[in-house]
């Protein structure tokens, strides 16, 4: 069942990239959009829709990553932290640990602003450095921030987080145990996302972005003033995973800081990895390829297995595995990844040409 | 005063790891500009192939008298020659193809690689520490106020000694000097008849020996072996790199020491779940003020 949504919004995807017709890409947008919304009423159970709000909400991650190291260039090992401030916002302010109770919808938007504040203040002072020492130091940040909310226990729990977060409320009425209201949230984040990246890619800003990711110094040459742009990126890019932070804390009922590791921002760039970095809909694909492996596809070869061999083996951790190995592939055999922009797909050929002949 | 003092002997002691580990980043970036990620773990692996033949000897009773100098001597080339393998292999088989890729693409595979080891250690050690092996003796000497363990000395001076002879191999070798030549430019060195591949080639497996005198003394040292403590340990040691000035060797050392010591101190004065916080706060705050480290030479950017 889950394989169906997420074969069908998969074909869309690569449908709506081998179309060059405008008037066709809409028309798949739109079919899917209403797939999306209207067959969970008559196919599936609370176990698919939940991993479909999980895909959603790493979806939302992926984008919003996307903007930082695919349209910036700027590998970013850090965003996991993003993701913990977002749901320790909605951790420390709608439950009963400071008996604060702050509605979700508003919650969703504070995130969103407290996690843009912290990219651009970690954007700063960083955002001088080049390439891999960027890399680093958004990595070294990625590991403090978890560590920080692990060390504070007073206002965070500790190591074991906070638990009994506030089921949230739509006008009045309770989420309650359902999972479905997560799902469509998150469905309406992802097109906000995608609606949003989109204009920001044709954008001035977005130009900017790109003229930076190919060549900074002559972008700065050409008047672009790169620390704004960066920040801007940083900052955006934050906003999304705080969002993304807020619906899995509210749907998990919980925060702890090791949901937020290092394991995280990688898995997060195996997405975009995958997919093909800076290809708004290749981002999408390669997130759902992925959390469809990781929470149906692994579980299921594992019960299938230890049926077959009467074993208990546990393949969870073979998820690292299967980043670390997708990582290696895709750089080394199709680095443009699965679903690439045309743009990026030339360049590297080319690049790849040049390099022969040389 | 007392207290004072066992934090610096231990401080020292984490440093001469770290700084052994740190060596290896800061050779490869000299070389490749390459932030070879994938370190850490060949550390990790080299301090399970000692502790796997540790335990091998002593099962068969070999580690008596003349017998475990040898065992010992046995381990630590063995961890050697695993880790420099385990690492040239990964230069050959993911690195080499990339060296005209885009600046990042090198980056992300290293850490693909590293995500690779950690799990296949995992799924060879499993996933709790392993005990390393206790064969070295370790009585406590008395210097005044300063006590330090037999094996805390034996890993200083192991450290120190593979670190002279790094340096004097670098300098004054012929494969030294390619290295030197490469990392300076690779195509003139190409036109001056060196072998950059080799070059490089041999840079990785250096690298990777210093990794593998690292996972001998690092087992010895922290008294066991765990999948994941290249990650951490790594991180340190990269940070230690930068902050003696990436591709400078003495720095590295530097670095690796002064590291070490923040560890040990913020550990002992703010307490040991804020290590990770210290560390890394000065490998953010050392980029950002000093990116070129504190040996290091700043460079103007290439076009």
């Amino acid at each position: 069942m889950i394989y169906t949504y997420a074969l069908v919004a998969i074909a869309a995807c690569v449908a709506i990239e081998r179309f060059h017709n405008r008037r066709a890409k809409t028309t798949i947008v739109l079919v899917l959009a209403v797939f999306l919304a209207v067959a969970p009423r008559f196919y599936g159970n609370d176990a698919v829709f939940s991993v479909l709000a999980d895909a959603a909400v790493y979806v939302m991650l992926a984008l919003g990553l996307n903007i930082v190291v695919g349209f910036a260039g700027l590998l970013d090992l850090g965003y996991a932290a993003f993701f913990a401030i977002g749901a320790y916002t909605y951790g420390m302010l709608a439950s009963p640990q400071f008996g604060l109770h702050l509605p979700f919808w508003v919650l969703l938007f504070l995130a969103a602003a407290l996690a843009a504040l912290f990219g651009a203040l970690l954007g700063a002072p960083t955002l001088r450095l080049h390439g891999d020492y960027l890399a680093i130091v958004t990595l070294g940040f990625g590991e403090i921030v978890p560590q920080i909310f692990q060390n504070l226990t007073k206002y965070t729990g500790g190591p074991n987080g906070i638990a009994a977060l506030d089921v949230p409320t739509f006008f009045g009425h309770s989420f309650g145990a359902s999972v479905m209201p997560y799902y469509y949230i998150a469905l309406f984040g992802i097109a906000a996302a995608l609606w949003l990246s989109r204009n920001l890619r044709e954008s001035r800003l977005g130009r900017a972005w790109m003229a930076i990711r190919e060549d900074e110094l002559a972008a700065k040459h050409a008047g672009i003033d790169i620390l704004r742009s960066k920040l801007a990126a940083f900052a955006i890019g934050a906003s999304f995973s705080g969002i993304g932070g807020v619906l899995f804390a509210a749907k998990l009922a919980l925060v702890s800081p090791d949901l937020f590791g290092f394991q995280v921002s990688v898995l997060i760039v195996s997405m975009l990895v995958l997919g093909g970095m800076g290809n708004i809909v290749g981002v999408v694909v390669g997130s759902l390829l992925l959390t469809i492996v990781n929470s149906a596809l692994l579980p299921q070869i594992n019960s299938l297995v230890d049926a077959t061999f009467h074993t208990t083996v546990d393949l969870s951790n073979l998820h690292f595995l299967i980043y670390g190995a997708i990582l290696v592939g895709i750089m080394l055999f199709r680095p443009e990844g699965l679903l690439p922009n045309r743009e990026r797909r030339a360049e590297l050929h080319h690049a790849g040409e040049a390099a022969a002949d040389a | 005063m007392h207290e004072f003092l066992a934090q610096l002997a231990n401080g020292v002691e984490l440093g001469a790891i770290y700084a052994l580990i740190a060596l290896g980043y800061t050779l490869v970036y000299g070389i490749l500009e390459l932030i070879n990620f994938a370190h850490g773990d060949v550390y990790t692996f080299g301090s399970f192939v000692a502790l796997g033949i540790l335990v091998g000897l002593r099962a068969a009773g070999a580690l008596h008298g003349a017998g475990l100098v040898l065992g010992i001597t046995a381990a630590l080339v063995a961890a050697i020659l695993a880790s420099a393998l385990l690492n040239a292999g990964i230069e050959r088989l993911a690195y080499r193809r990339l060296r005209k890729a885009p600046r990042l693409a090198p980056l992300i595979t290293a850490i693909g690689v590293s995500f690779i080891l950690e799990n296949l250690i995992e799924l060879w050690q499993g996933s709790a520490p392993v005990p390393f092996p206790n064969v070295i003796p370790n009585p406590q000497l008395q210097f005044g106020e300063l006590e330090v363990g037999v094996q805390q000395i034996v890993v200083v001076a192991l450290a120190i000694v593979t670190m002279v002879a790094l340096h004097f191999f670098v300098q004054r070798s012929k494969l030294g000097k390619a290295m030197r030549a490469v990392a300076q430019d690779r195509d003139a060195a190409s036109l001056v008849g060196i072998n950059v591949d080799r070059t490089i080639a041999m840079t990785f497996l250096i690298a990777g020996a210093l990794a593998g005198v690292a996972g001998f003394v690092g087992g010895v040292s922290f008294g066991s072996a765990w999948f994941l403590n290249g990650f951490g340990a790594g991180l340190r040691a990269f940070t230690a790199a930068v902050l003696g000035g990436i591709g400078n060797i003495a720095g590295a050392m530097l670095g690796g020491f002064l590291i070490g010591l923040l560890e040990s101190f913020s550990t002992w004065l703010i307490g040991g779940q804020w290590s990770n916080v210290a560390v890394f706060s000065v490998l953010i705050l050392v980029l950002v003020f000093r990116p070129s480290g504190l040996l290091g030479e700043t460079l103007p950017e290439k076009v």
